[in-house]
């Protein structure tokens, strides 16, 4: 099995657009639920249709990564720093889907409609408070936690860019 | 070097988030607006404002009038179900009713479909100033007892004090005008916009008594048993505006001679206490728009929908702790 020590072309180009659009309905989710600006409305609107745009990339992302090959992290990284790069990308993982699933699901508990470019989705649970009140509550800690993370894996690969240049950040930057 | 930039890249990354989720960075944000409309007293459960209301649910038989200016299936002729909401303005669910000097229907026609229309009318026709900054303040001078000079600074209000002063609440609820106060677009199948607002009109004249006039829920009373005896109804009536008016200005009031359209009638056939109606889960943001109807740039109709979904998202979170933990909740 030969061990390449870039991500493939695809993942590169997937990881970086969904790091733009992620970080965009992140700034924007937290704008549009303070601001009683004129511009709510349209981030709103924003806000619902690149979630979903961001659903279905995180599932070709999961698809395309479990497929090919991705560079190992470096033979003198410590372990207890491996374990950690693991971990935090099997969170990112999960809280990519996570956000996704509870933002459509207070939808359905509001009894809003969600309008996919044009196709009503199903209501998959109740127009009802307390399921509004868990997934609202939901949405909002997992994007916290989301944002930790992200600020958490710049953080490390800033580290491992600047500090150790070990190739761990230009395996994601370079072919 | 290299360490520096090493600190500065997640230093500056956690203020651009702290900045993001401040709320402060507003001159009035959403959560100022409803901690205000909150006061002191929290009723947990409760919509922080117009706390005090009821269900109520029926048809909205469509004359298809409007099918011409709108290609929302709520104005093809036809009849489609609504749920809606009676209410009167405050924070405090046992507010007397006939106390309150704001009556509110709120409806959302064809629910749990994507042709959703949501809207939430109010008896006065105007408001008394045009930004969400000048209404909270304006909301503080009520608190303060301050409003008259409120209003002797703001000249715009005279519309509404003009509305007010003339205004002689009724005896019932189904003898009000509800009005949507902010302007709309409807939007035709060829695309052309044009600028309405749009009031819920009683076809019944005023009621000269209530069942119990001292009751806390005089009006609530009065409603149901006149539903006992047959629906009640009110003509959707739709005001379009001439190049003479600004459709994003809501404390002026258009004139009468505007065309005025018939959409339809709203018959309201069915009331229930709000604890356990159909209407108590719903946020009634007048921002949920079928294709065919889209808001206009009126500030105070775009801050509507942080607004109450700031309310919303607080008394969820509270019925979610009550359910959660076995709470008694009314």
């Amino acid at each position: 099995m030969n061990n390449p020590t870039v991500y493939p072309l695809a993942m590169r180009v997937v990881h970086w657009l969904m790091a733009a659009l992620i970080l965009s309905l992140l700034f924007v989710g937290l704008s549009m639920v303070t601001s009683l600006g004129l511009w709510q409305y349209q981030l709103l609107t924003w806000h619902k249709a690149a979630g979903l745009v961001a659903a279905v990339a995180v599932v070709l992302r999961l698809a395309i990564r479990l497929r090919l090959n991705t560079p190992r992290l470096p033979e003198n990284m410590p372990k207890l720093q491996q374990f950690a790069a693991k971990l935090t990308h099997l969170a990112f993982y999960l809280l990519l889907l996570l956000m996704p699933v509870t933002g459509y699901l207070m939808q359905n508990a509001a009894g809003r409609p969600i309008n996919a470019f044009g196709i009503m989705l199903p209501q998959l649970i109740p127009t009802d408070l307390a399921w509004y009140g868990l997934f609202r509550e939901l949405h909002a800690w997992f994007s916290v936690l989301l944002i930790l993370l992200i600020i958490l894996h710049i953080t490390a690969a800033s580290y491992h860019g600047l500090i150790k240049r070990d190739g761990v950040l230009r395996s994601m930057i370079r072919k | 070097m290299r360490y520096w930039a090493l600190v500065a890249v997640p230093t500056v990354l956690t203020a651009a988030f702290f900045y993001a989720a401040s709320d402060n960075r507003h001159e009035v944000s959403a959560q100022d607006f409803v901690n205000l409309q909150q006061g002191n007293a929290i009723q947990p459960g409760f919509r922080r404002a117009h706390a005090k209301g009821f269900c109520v649910s029926g048809d909205f038989i469509s004359s298809g009038t409007l099918a011409e200016y709108s290609s929302a299936q709520v104005f093809q002729a036809g009849q489609y179900p609504f749920i809606g909401r009676f209410s009167v303005a405050g924070n405090n669910p046992t507010a007397p009713d006939l106390k309150a000097p704001v009556r509110s229907l709120a409806l959302t026609l064809l629910p749990e479909t994507a042709e959703q229309w949501r809207t939430a009318m109010n008896t006065p026709p105007v408001l008394a100033v045009g930004t969400p900054e000048k209404f909270y303040q304006q909301l503080l001078a009520l608190q303060n007892n301050t409003i008259a000079e409120f209003f002797a600074a703001h000249p715009e209000t005279a519309a509404f004090r003009n509305w007010r002063a003339s205004y002689q609440p009724t005896l019932s609820y189904a003898t009000e005008q509800y009005h949507s106060i902010n302007a709309f677009y409807l939007i035709n199948a060829a695309g052309k916009q044009q600028a309405v607002r749009w009031a819920a009109v009683p076809t019944v004249g005023a009621a000269n008594q209530l069942p119990d006039p001292e009751a806390v829920d005089a009006l609530q009373q009065e409603l149901f048993a006149r539903l006992s005896d047959g629906p009640v109804i009110f003509d959707l009536v739709f005001s379009l505006a001439t190049s003479a008016d600004d459709e994003n200005d809501a404390t002026i009031i258009w004139p009468d001679t505007n065309p005025q359209l018939i959409a339809g009638q709203l018959q309201i056939k069915q009331a229930t206490e709000q604890s356990n109606g159909q209407c108590n889960a719903i946020n009634f943001d007048p921002l949920v728009l079928p294709r065919g109807i889209l808001p206009s740039a009126d500030p105070i109709l775009r801050a509507r929908g942080a607004a109450y979904a700031e309310s919303h998202r607080r008394r969820a979170r509270e019925v979610l702790l009550n359910t959660a933990t076995g709470a008694h909740h009314e």
